[in-house]
């Protein structure tokens, strides 16, 4: 393990927390400075978060920016961090979400903006927290204190329905996370230690690692959201102000997706090899059906959800076909399986932002999401419909955008494990196409809707700031994801070695 | 030579870029200036390049641009593959890209009144027209030179995306928007088989750089796969047809056909450019370069030359009964894009590939004639309205006229040549299906014919049957206009008889075409004839010859001499016309039967499964039972919600902290 000379991780997790904390203490009456001080931290993070990739090592499996100290002696509990390829990206990929959350609420936000931006920096801390913790117990600390900050957003700035869509929100998740506790314990038991990277040596009996990953499915699925326990995403999302959308999509999920590749892969190889198609039936469903569900949403919000559900399809897709393409097609194949799922969740990152953003953008001025009070966007606001056509695109798949790297790479694995399995991935090309596109024609094409519409402004210099960066990020990781996918690797490598030896595959 | 095929494909690139961020600054003239001669200078590019190649002073080129990725040790490259088909098509899309860029100066220089007034999409329009077919031009030769399936699937979208753009380019039309949604989606249908056809290369050829896939399938022929059950399928065929459903969206074949009428809501120039000449071609191509593989298979290239046949004739029916002049090339263009696929199907790749250059020029000069008509006619585009233009548009009819004489295979014109090609090569072919395509393209000659003809006498002969206004405001169009349909004239002529020889007949394509010595049919046409004007004899003395003039005589006793006569016709064969006005029913099957179903599950999914079973049964029961026990201590958390949260973060926080930093 490759140490670290000065605390960054530390550093890109308490910072965030520090400097909400210091918002909070302001209080309301010091709104502008709490902007402030929310932008100045957050960008801070972000730049701080960017050595991460300058001083990352490519070409190892090895955990980086490694800390380790003693938290409570007593129960083996270590205050551990540390990132590898698998990780690091998301840790950027969530200080970059924030700097772009805290511009987009600038002045968006009219009751209590200091505690809406606190929540949003504290958030990040706890994000980063969750990617780069290597102890069980952290983890599972910083995994339930996401909660909070999440229940908030939508519970305080939500719209109509917040309550039962908090109440919904903090159930399904909690009661996730319970038995992944247990498990957790059970298995400081058997390593003797909470470090995550311990419990990879075990080597259980099939029976218990089922259990365990019954325990850890529930955690991480219900996060992801796999279907059947996806439905409390549409309702967060509807009543989650843009920017709690933003995070839910961009960053929240991918702690479901994380899990998988951190705790339930690794730890319990054997059952996954077991369950895997479970796994890859539930991702199927995901893309189909939920894709399905998409296209008949009258709500833009809505269908942006549930189009995050068939999207993050391809990540639990991708990781968990894996043994069947070793079998058929050897490691090469799966190592595109998996680096697709990681890439898509990057992906899903930007364009799931953009995408809620977008539909920020059209709220803010219309105060309504029901497509069918649109009509001819365009008119009015050409540029932003230009970007809005691009991100639905993205969302479409196109190549060139960031949607497609992954999905390719996903689909063209599984066509290694099961032309099937490739068959009803690859329907996402139509439904994608269809439910994306059909909301663009009857949002932004066609004549003027209705005097409200004809009446909007085009996106101001902020708006273009905040998708504009998030069109270069989306056409970036489109035109060339070769260096993610070179950072990523080694990590993938040797996960999968490790998950192919350990689940008696070989 | 690496840097000399960037710049073609990056000058285009550049002009869209340019005419497209900075259009509103660079002005109109600034924006069909500097994407006509970044086009320009691709063509020119172009054409030195087949010239060297054929030459013999340039070898073909090979090679890798960048490496996109490198995933699980795979390679995923842009690179350059140009040999002598690539060269062809890069000069027959830089050529056909030029003279419409030239012809969009006059036919979009009124277009603001397509916008409603206030629109502000409406602002700088003009320049974005530019910018999109510049785009597309760099699209497609990105898609043409592509020495990869990666690079070929990223153009083949790429090309999608800017048909898309530029079908709902009026994005105030209902019919626009669904016509280019409809485009998009059916297109997807196709490229969800290419999408699995490459999955198939790669699984099975372990690469996706063209040159290693060949080696591959040609050193394993007999590869087999399962699909469902025990049957064993062997894998050219599995990955030929799976790639050929790609093509059949990308070149509209029956039944992936139904998005290119509606097409013809965009500007006129994009239907010639785009939905003529050159990105409905892409399937024609594709299936020439993918030549080693498909000669493996004759499952497949059966599978092919049935699709081509049905579309090659049954498409042309309904072209008959057309009235918009727009949708009767359209329908022209489905039943020639049948034409090549049938040429493939029976392993004439070169006579497919020949008549999509031929047609190329002719097409897109029938296109643009069509639309210097609509130009004259106030956008209006019902034949029914028309008649008698000829006295009016003289250049515009005598270009049309020479399109439409390569259009039937009038003998020594270019049409001709490629045409009769593919009609030989059928007549030789042994191929399961070859029969049934033999009698689809002989008939298909007449209907050719019949509904060209029925075109050009309803449009220029006889009574002027438009109103008054419009009669007296028809004049010749403008010279930007009239130029690129002299210069599309030209090569409609004249190429055939230049180029038939080595290109159908020789071995001008080399290695770029691969046939296996038995499939090669165009080999045993070869052996009949020894030079163009032996072949041009031979038209006289043969069956679509006569065909095609029997077409000709009925439009014109039809449509000239008794015009009150398909107005009986009509009635007496009601039913058949009203199959063929209803186009087969394709569009309802599409629309109510597997959009329908679509929406159907989505519906019962979401209503049902969802919201009524999961969320109603599992999620809300829980929750309501968990309500009923926190209500009685609803009241003492009542405010203090938050204090509470962050009571639990502050803690949290103050513990982490005590332990990590406190506990040195």
């Amino acid at each position: 393990m490759l140490e670290s000379s000065w605390p960054l991780l530390s550093l890109l997790i308490w910072m965030p927390i520090l400097g909400g904390v210091l918002i909070l203490l302001l209080g309301d009456q010091q709104q502008a400075l709490g902007r402030l001080i929310a932008l100045g931290v957050s960008l801070a993070t972000f730049l701080f978060s960017l050595l991460l990739i300058t001083g990352f090592e490519a070409g190892t499996a090895a955990m980086q920016f490694v800390e380790l100290r003693p938290w409570v002696e007593a129960l083996g509990v270590n205050y551990h961090l540390g990132v590898d390829g698998i990780s690091m990206p998301l840790v950027v990929l969530t200080t970059f979400s924030t700097v772009l959350v805290v511009i987009a609420g600038w002045n968006r936000i009219a009751y209590r903006p200091g505690l809406y931006m606190a929540c949003f920096l504290i958030m990040e801390g706890i994000v980063v927290g969750v990617f780069s913790a290597l102890d069980a117990i952290l983890f599972y600390v910083f995994w339930e204190a996401v909660l909070v900050p999440m229940f908030l957003i939508i519970g305080i700035w939500g719209g109509q329905n917040r309550i039962y869509a908090t109440i919904k929100f903090f159930l399904y998740t909690f009661i996730g996370s319970v038995l992944m506790l247990v498990a957790l314990i059970y298995l400081q038991f058997q390593a003797g230690s909470f470090g995550i990277l311990d419990m990879y040596g075990l080597n259980l009996p099939l029976s218990v690692q089922v259990w365990l990953f019954i325990a850890f499915l529930l955690a991480f699925a219900i996060k992801v959201p796999m279907w059947p326990v996806h439905t409390w995403l549409p309702d967060a999302h509807v009543q989650a102000p843009t920017g709690g959308s933003v995070i839910l999509a961009a960053i929240m999920l991918k702690i479901g997706g994380y899990g998988f590749v951190r705790f339930s892969l690794p730890i319990t190889p054997g059952a996954s090899l077991e369950l895997d198609w479970l796994m890859i039936l539930l991702s199927l469903v995901a893309v189909v059906y939920i894709g399905l569900v998409a296209m008949m949403q009258e709500d833009m919000k809505k269908l942006i959800a549930y189009s995050s559900i068939a999207h993050m399809g391809f990540v639990t897709l991708g990781f968990f076909i894996v043994f069947q393409v070793v079998v058929n097609a050897g490691e090469s194949g799966a190592l595109l399986a998996l680096g697709g799922g990681m890439v898509q969740m990057i992906s899903h990152g930007f364009i799931s932002a953009a995408m809620f953003l977008c539909v920020g953008v059209l709220y803010d001025r219309m105060h309504t999401r029901m497509i069918s009070e649109y009509g001819g966007v365009t008119h009015r606001m050409p540029v932003f419909a230009g970007l809005f056509v691009l991100f639905a695109m993205a969302n479409a798949g196109l190549p060139g955008t960031s949607g497609f790297v992954g999905e390719f790479m996903v689909i063209l694995a599984a066509f290694q494990a099961n032309f099937w399995y490739a068959f009803f991935a690859g329907l996402t090309l139509i439904l994608g196409a269809a439910y994306t596109l059909w909301m663009v024609k009857r949002v932004m094409y066609g004549p003027v809707g209705n005097e409200k519409v004809g009446a909007l402004k085009d996106v101001d210099g902020r708006e273009k700031l905040v998708l504009g960066v998030l069109a270069v990020a989306v056409l970036w990781l489109g035109l060339y994801p070769g260096p993610l996918i070179e950072i990523m690797e080694p990590s993938l490598e040797g996960l999968l070695q490790h998950v192919v030896a350990g689940s008696g595959l070989n | 030579m690496e840097n000399l095929l960037l710049i073609i494909v990056l000058a285009p690139l550049a002009g869209a870029i340019i005419a497209g961020f900075f259009g509103g600054t660079i002005g109109r003239a600034g924006a069909h200036w500097v994407t006509s001669l970044s086009v320009a200078l691709s063509c020119l590019l172009s054409f030195h390049v087949l010239l060297g190649l054929i030459s013999g002073d340039r070898q073909p080129f090979d090679g890798t641009v960048y490496n996109w990725m490198v995933a699980g040790g795979i390679q995923f490259q842009v690179g350059f593959l140009v040999d002598r088909l690539t060269a062809m098509m890069m000069v027959v899309v830089t050529f056909v890209s030029l003279m419409v860029h030239i012809y969009t100066i006059g036919y979009m220089a009124d277009e603001e009144h397509n916008w409603p007034k206030d629109s502000l999409a409406g602002v700088n329009a003009y320049q974005r027209f530019f910018s999109y077919i510049a785009l597309f031009t760099f699209a497609m030769l990105m898609l043409v030179m592509s020495n990869n399936f990666l690079q070929l699937f990223f153009a083949w979208e790429a090309v999608g995306l800017v048909s898309y753009l530029l079908i709902g380019f009026w994005m105030n039309r209902p019919t626009a928007v669904f016509a280019n949604l409809k485009a998009f989606l059916v297109n997807r249908v196709g490229d969800f088989g290419f999408l699995l056809g490459i999955g198939v290369v790669l699984l099975f050829y372990g690469s996706l750089n063209y040159s290693e896939v060949f080696a591959t399938a040609a050193a394993n022929p007999d590869l087999t796969m399962s699909i469902f059950g025990g049957a064993e399928w062997q894998v050219a065929t599995v990955a030929g047809i799976l790639l050929f459903i790609g093509a059949m969206g990308k070149s509209a074949q029956v039944p992936l056909h139904v998005w290119l009428p509606d097409s013809m809501e965009g500007p006129t120039p994009i239907s010639a450019l785009i939905h003529a000449a050159t990105m409905v071609t892409a399937g024609i191509f594709m299936v020439a370069r993918m030549s080693p593989i498909y000669e493996l298979s004759a499952v497949a290239l059966s599978f092919i030359l049935v699709i081509g046949a049905i579309t090659a004739l049954f498409m042309g029916l309904v072209g008959l009964v057309q009235n918009d002049i727009k949708r009767v090339v359209a329908y022209s263009t489905l039943s020639q894009l049948g034409y090549m696929v049938v040429a493939l199907g029976v392993s004439a790749y070169a006579a497919g590939v020949y008549h999509l250059m031929t047609h190329a020029f002719f097409k897109a000069l029938l296109f643009l004639g069509a639309g210097s008509v609509i130009i004259a006619m106030h956008h209006k585009q019902d034949m029914r309205e028309m008649g008698g233009l000829k006295k009016y548009m003289p250049v515009t009819y005598w270009t049309m006229l020479i399109g439409t004489l390569a259009l039937i295979g009038f003998p020594a014109f270019s049409g001709y040549f490629s045409k009769d090609g593919i009609i030989l090569a059928v007549a030789e072919s042994q191929r399961a299906g070859a029969t049934f395509a033999y009698l689809c393209v002989l008939a298909g000659v007449f209907v050719t014919a019949l509904y060209s003809f029925r075109l050009l006498f309803l449009v220029f002969h006889g009574e002027g049957r438009m109103d008054r206004h419009t009669r007296e405001h028809l004049h010749e169009s403008p010279l930007v206009v009239t130029i690129p349909l002299i210069l599309l004239a030209i090569p409609s002529v004249l190429i055939g008889l230049v180029t038939v020889m080595p290109m159908v007949l020789g071995d001008w394509f080399g290695d770029a075409i691969f046939v296996s010595q038995a499939n090669d049919v165009l080999a045993a046409v070869a052996a009949k004839y020894d030079s163009a004007w032996g072949l041009v004899a031979h038209g006289f003395v043969s069956l679509p010859l006569y065909l095609a003039a029997a077409g000709f005589l009925t439009a014109w006793y039809l449509y000239v001499i008794r015009p009150d006569l398909p107005d009986q016709l009509r009635q007496r064969f009601a039913l058949a016309y009203t199959i063929l006005e209803k186009k087969y029913w394709f569009d309802e099957l599409h629309l109510n039967v597997f959009a329908g179903i679509g929406r159907a599950l989505g519906r019962f999914f979401w209503k049902v499964t969802d919201v009524g079973l999961i969320d109603g049964l599992l999620v809300n029961g829980t929750a309501r039972t968990i309500g009923r026990v926190a209500a009685g201590l609803r009241r003492v958390q009542t405010g203090f919600l938050f204090h509470y949260a962050f009571v639990m973060i502050i803690g949290l926080l103050v513990m982490l902290t005590w332990f990590v930093f406190g506990a040195r």
